[in-house]
């Protein structure tokens, strides 16, 4: 399971990162050591082991259906990087 | 002026309810140090003149209200403060303005403290040396001869500050160590509470498993008495406790004769400083010493807790940070298109350990990859918490060293990101397990650099651990060396 | 039952071809707030106006789950008849979208609140069965305009968060008609339910379509093409049957599917490909570490089984059974809820046919000419009863009493007022009508003569006549009967 340039540049695009040569290259260097690092689980056997992805033992808290208007637009609005009034400006998708 | 500063927050809070001082001398304590203080760079946000503003309205109106009653406190800079600028110490939240103030921090300012600014600290909140924020390093106030250190990271502003009283306390995070490795380096008090003890509404996340505010102070009874405050149920954090608040500064004592302390045998290392077995074999004495039961378990699964972390924690952010992608607030960068815009961004506006961390969570979540990596590190997590459900059924408590060495120089292990993992492989167990845990300075070494030990108590029992803390900080009578060499 | 057989096949170059369809439906919960925060999910508003920090996902927002979004998804389980899963997980779907603030949107994988299920069609060829493989709670996206500005999209996040139920059916559909069908049955489920409001035009139930074909008698499944977000049954329609006629032709040439997504244009009335999608399809699943899982009690459950009120196909048997109507003009009254209650109100106290059968022909067109819902109706179900049973004692012929409905709908007159007012009663007396036949026959001898000798369309003349003597009123059983008699 090691990393190279291809597997590299598919992450970069899920991860919406640029990536450029030197990027790659430093890339490519990491993360294979911390896959190699982390290669060491696998030497237990967990086989019927129940994953753990809490550590919290309680209920879902579930709240009432009551709408609360906290939020005025121009709070969420107030740090967007490109101003307007009503909406979030993003470049245009190319579909 | 520098006495104030040096006072603990206790002895602070009860000087200013007496009268003995006003508020705004002990802000200007603070304030003149801060000022004298930037090579330190421990602050990214300074909020000096508004916190005098508010010591001035505190003492017209002579209210002092609240356990923290004007007590001056920073706080790090991963909680959103409302209309003051928040970072996560990374390029991409540069002059973001929240219109929100987190919980923990409302609890705060609720009890009447005042902030002075926010802490510098580790790009949002990963690494271990505070080497990695948008913002420039964190300088320690020890020194090793000539050398410049390294605070510890990722709450290094927070560690840095205390120990240079340049604030009565603060708040930092603890993900993997965060607040107790930079307090071990620091000669300081960091609690690590249990996961859930605290909201973690309004923090900055990381890694939402495993993320936990908590209070880095001078003394353990500061730390209890932060704890009160911040503790608490939040609905609005899903995933806090809904257990009952404590009253640690209260039910804090110095009695621990009975308890049993289980010393753990896989947290001997290979090359483990001497320093460090020493501090801990010292630690083991004073225990005795105060009437605790000494008892060796196991933990057998300790050496698979840093590459588990290493894959959980990078998945989690991997995801958390997805949302800094230039549409909503923060950086953004130019762009043809959308995606472009995203790419360049996230390119842009993020370090490299941040675009590491990101894409090593990518790839263990991707697709033919979550089995091999993901679900197999939680598998691992469930085993490294039986060990530790297993070990309470025999002990109260766990003594370990803090870190695996002492502050070291900056610059230092920023080659090679595994030896900068290393550092943490004595407190990520704690919150692979969400257990509470404590690091307080046991000593110097050598170069007369601190030395942090470690108590992990059992779910919700921070009261054990502030308790064994307690009555192990008297033993030491650590004195803080810090001398204002930066100023 | 029906002599009528599935037909739905698709003649190509080599042969026979059948189409797979199966439809993933995105159904808006009626909720007043959002799946995991408290901003309001009301249609129409000012954009960006109901939008929370969660919504927005700003640094160290959290997500809190709303108890009624998740008692909707038991109860539309439960009218699928659902396994519903006591322990549910939420994981988080990632990718990147400009109406996706968070960057992943928070949706059940591994673990749905509701399992299997099944939903019951009636086609003209008789009952078929669609199984639901699940049910599953997800977060809305927000929208996207892409039309305001030359260089760039606006974004609203309005709708980011709304509660969806997403119901997975299993590829089970085999025509156009067969999904027209199948979405109107969920849609009549979640509106008796009022789990959702079934509102096509805003957005509120939407389907993504999956197709693909295969040659009659093949038993393996084609590579199918997902038709993204299509908001009408008709669009879906055409959509399919575009797509169904666009893969064939691939293979029939030689080619293959290629298994992508795309959208329907419904300007250019075709499906097309979406760009930019490659690496889309890794969405990197993982259990949402900001939630807990969800554990439902079998209390739980029970009490919202006991809550639920009659489904549209037990009602329907009930019509069949218990009212004697038959399977179309039943199927016609569940098909929304409040048509069913006025036809049980109208029913209670008049014929069960009779008031089917005005309801489905008379009021509907005025219903449909004027683009009027039932619960707008000018004629109130007790009015309607009343003309009903007037039609039934006799008092007005059918024929008259359309006449009477036309006054009725003016402002929902009482029948009887409008017969009084005009002195619309029938003509049932035998003696009179007797009188003034014997008159017709006597001034029409002619007439009569030929009638007898085989000219039997002259009958209707007498009808006619009988008619124009009592403008209208005779009853005109009796009046046929009385005219059969004298005319032998």
């Amino acid at each position: 399971m090691t990393i190279n340039k291809a597997t590299v540049k598919k992450i970069s695009k899920l991860a919406r990162i640029a990536s450029d040569e030197q990027f790659e290259d430093f890339m490519i260097k990491d993360l294979n050591s911390i896959l190699a690092f982390v290669e060491q689980l696998n030497e237990l056997d967990i086989k019927n082991i129940e994953p753990l992805s809490s550590v919290v033992e309680q209920k879902l808290f579930q709240r009432d259906d009551v709408v609360k208007k906290i939020n005025e637009k121009e709070d969420i609005l107030k740090n967007s990087p490109v101003k307007n009034e009503n909406y979030f400006v993003v470049p245009k998708v190319i579909e | 002026m520098t006495t104030i500063a040096k006072y603990t927050l206790v002895k602070l809070i009860n000087k200013i309810k007496s009268k003995e001082i006003s508020a705004v001398e002990a802000t200007n304590a603070y304030v003149e140090r801060i000022q004298k203080s930037k090579n330190l760079n421990a602050f990214v946000t300074l909020t000096l003149e508004s916190a005098l503003e508010q010591a001035k309205k505190a003492d017209e109106s002579n209210k002092k209200d609240g356990v923290l009653s004007c007590a001056p406190i920073a706080v790090k800079d991963l909680f959103c403060t409302k209309n003051v600028q928040t970072t996560a110490s990374s390029k991409i939240l540069k002059n973001f303005i929240p219109t929100y103030e987190s919980t923990v921090t409302s609890k705060l300012w609720n009890e009447g403290a005042i902030l002075l600014g926010k802490l510098n600290c580790d790009e949002f909140a990963m690494g271990s040396s505070n080497e990695t924020s948008a913002y420039g390093n964190v300088i320690n106030p020890y020194k090793n001869n000539n050398d410049t250190l390294v605070p510890g990271g990722s709450s290094g502003g927070c560690s840095s500050a205390v120990a240079a009283n340049l604030t009565s306390a603060t708040v930092g995070t603890d993900t993997g160590g965060s607040i107790r490795q930079p307090a071990a380096f620091t000669g300081i008090v960091g609690l690590k509470p249990t996961y859930g003890r605290c909201s973690r509404w309004g923090i900055v996340a990381f890694a939402s498993s495993l993320d936990q505010a908590g209070p880095m102070t001078k003394d353990v009874a500061d730390s209890a008495l932060m704890l009160d405050v911040i503790s608490g149920h939040d609905e609005k954090d899903s995933t806090s406790s809904n257990i009952k608040k404590g009253d640690f500064l209260k039910n804090l004592k110095k009695n621990i004769r009975g308890l049993k302390v289980g010393i753990p045998k896989e947290y001997i290392v290979d090359n483990m400083p001497k320093a460090i077995q020493s501090l801990w074999d010292k630690g083991i004495a004073w225990m005795k010493d105060s009437g605790a039961i000494i008892k060796n378990i196991s933990l057998p699964h300790t050496k698979y807790a840093l590459p588990t972390y290493y894959i959980i924690a990078p998945a989690e952010a991997s995801s958390n940070l997805a949302r800094y992608d230039g549409v909503k607030y923060g950086f953004r960068a130019p762009g043809k298109d959308l995606i472009e815009m995203y790419e360049n961004t996230r390119a842009q506006g993020f370090g490299n350990e941040v675009k590491r961390r990101i894409m090593i969570g990518t790839y263990v979540l991707s697709s033919g990859y979550y089995d091999a990596y993901y679900l197999k590190a939680q598998q691992v997590r469930r085993l490294i918490k039986n060990d530790f459900d297993n070990v309470f059924n025999e002990v109260d408590t766990i003594l370990t060293p803090t870190a695996p060495s002492s502050a070291f120089k900056i610059g230092d292990k920023r080659e090679d990101p595994i030896a900068m993992y290393l550092n943490d492989v004595f407190t990520v167990p704690v919150n692979l397990a969400g257990l509470p845990a404590i690091s307080l300075p046991g000593g110097l070494d050598e170069a007369g650099l601190p030395l942090g030990l470690q108590l992990i108590g059992k779910p919700f029992d921070e009261q054990t651990v502030l308790n064994a803390a307690y009555a192990l900080e008297e033993k030491i009578g650590f004195q803080s060396q810090v001398k204002d060499w930066w100023m | 039952m029906t002599d009528k057989v599935f037909d739905y096949y698709l003649e190509g170059k080599t042969g026979r071809w059948e189409v797979i369809i199966g439809l993933e439906v995105h159904a808006q919960v009626t909720s007043n707030a959002k799946l995991f925060s408290s901003s309001s999910t009301k249609f129409g508003s000012d954009p960006n106006s109901q939008v929370s920090l969660v919504d927005a996902a700003m640094p160290g927002m959290l997500p809190v789950i709303n108890k009624y979004c998740v008692e909707q998804a038991v109860k539309t389980g439960l009218g699928l008849k659902a396994k519903i899963n006591k322990l549910s997980k939420f994981d988080r779907k990632n990718y990147f979208y400009a109406d996706l603030p968070q960057g992943y949107q928070i949706s059940q994988f591994k673990f749905p609140i509701v399992g299997e299920g099944k939903v019951i069609l009636d086609m003209p060829y008789g009952s078929k069965e669609v199984g639901i493989e699940r049910l599953h709670l997800e977060q809305d996206a927000g929208k996207s305009l892409h039309d305001q500005d030359p260089q760039n999209s606006f974004v609203d996040l309005n709708r980011s968060g709304v509660a969806l139920m997403e119901i997975v059916g299993k590829p089970e559909l085999r025509s156009p008609e067969e999904v027209g069908q199948y979405v109107k049955k969920l849609r009549s489920i979640m509106r008796y339910l009022n789990t959702c409001d079934g509102n096509m035009d805003e957005g509120s139930l939407r389907a993504d379509v999956n197709v693909s074909v295969r040659k009659v008698g093949s038993r393996e499944l084609g590579t199918r093409c997902e038709i993204k977000n299509v908001n009408s049954i008709k669009f879906m329609q055409q959509a399919i049957e575009y797509e169904a006629k666009r893969q064939i032709e691939i293979i029939e040439e030689g080619g293959a599917v290629n298994q992508e997504t795309r959208l329907f244009d419904t300007k250019k009335m075709e499906t097309r490909s979406m760009r930019s999608k490659e690496d889309a399809h890794d969405y990197r699943y993982f259990p949402d570490p900001d939630l807990l899982p969800l554990e439902l009690d079998q209390d739980y459950i029970n009490n919202i089984k006991k809550s639920l009120p009659e489904l549209p196909d037990e009602k329907k048997a009930r019509l069949m059974n218990d009212f004697g109507l038959s399977s179309y003009d039943a199927s016609i009254i569940i098909s929304d809820q409040e048509i069913s209650t006025y036809y049980e109100e109208v029913a209670k106290n008049s014929d069960y046919k009779l008031a089917a059968n005005w309801m489905i022909v008379e009021l509907f067109g005025i219903l449909n000419k004027e683009n009027k819902e039932i619960k707008d109706s000018p004629v109130s179900a007790k009015n309607l009863s009343k003309l009903i049973n007037l039609i039934k004692d006799n008092t007005i012929s059918g024929k008259i009493a359309k006449t009477v409905f036309e006054d009725m709908i003016k402002g929902n007159q009482d029948p009887v007022e409008i017969i009084n007012k005009k002195g619309l009663t029938q003509q049932s007396d035998p003696k009179e009508l007797e009188k003034i036949i014997d008159k017709i026959v006597q001034s029409n001898l002619d007439k009569v003569e030929q009638y007898k000798s085989g000219k039997d369309k002259l009958f209707g003349f007498f009808v006619g006549q009988a008619m124009k003597e009592t403008q209208g009123k005779g009853n005109p059983k009796l009046i046929n009967d009385i005219l059969k008699e004298k005319l032998k």
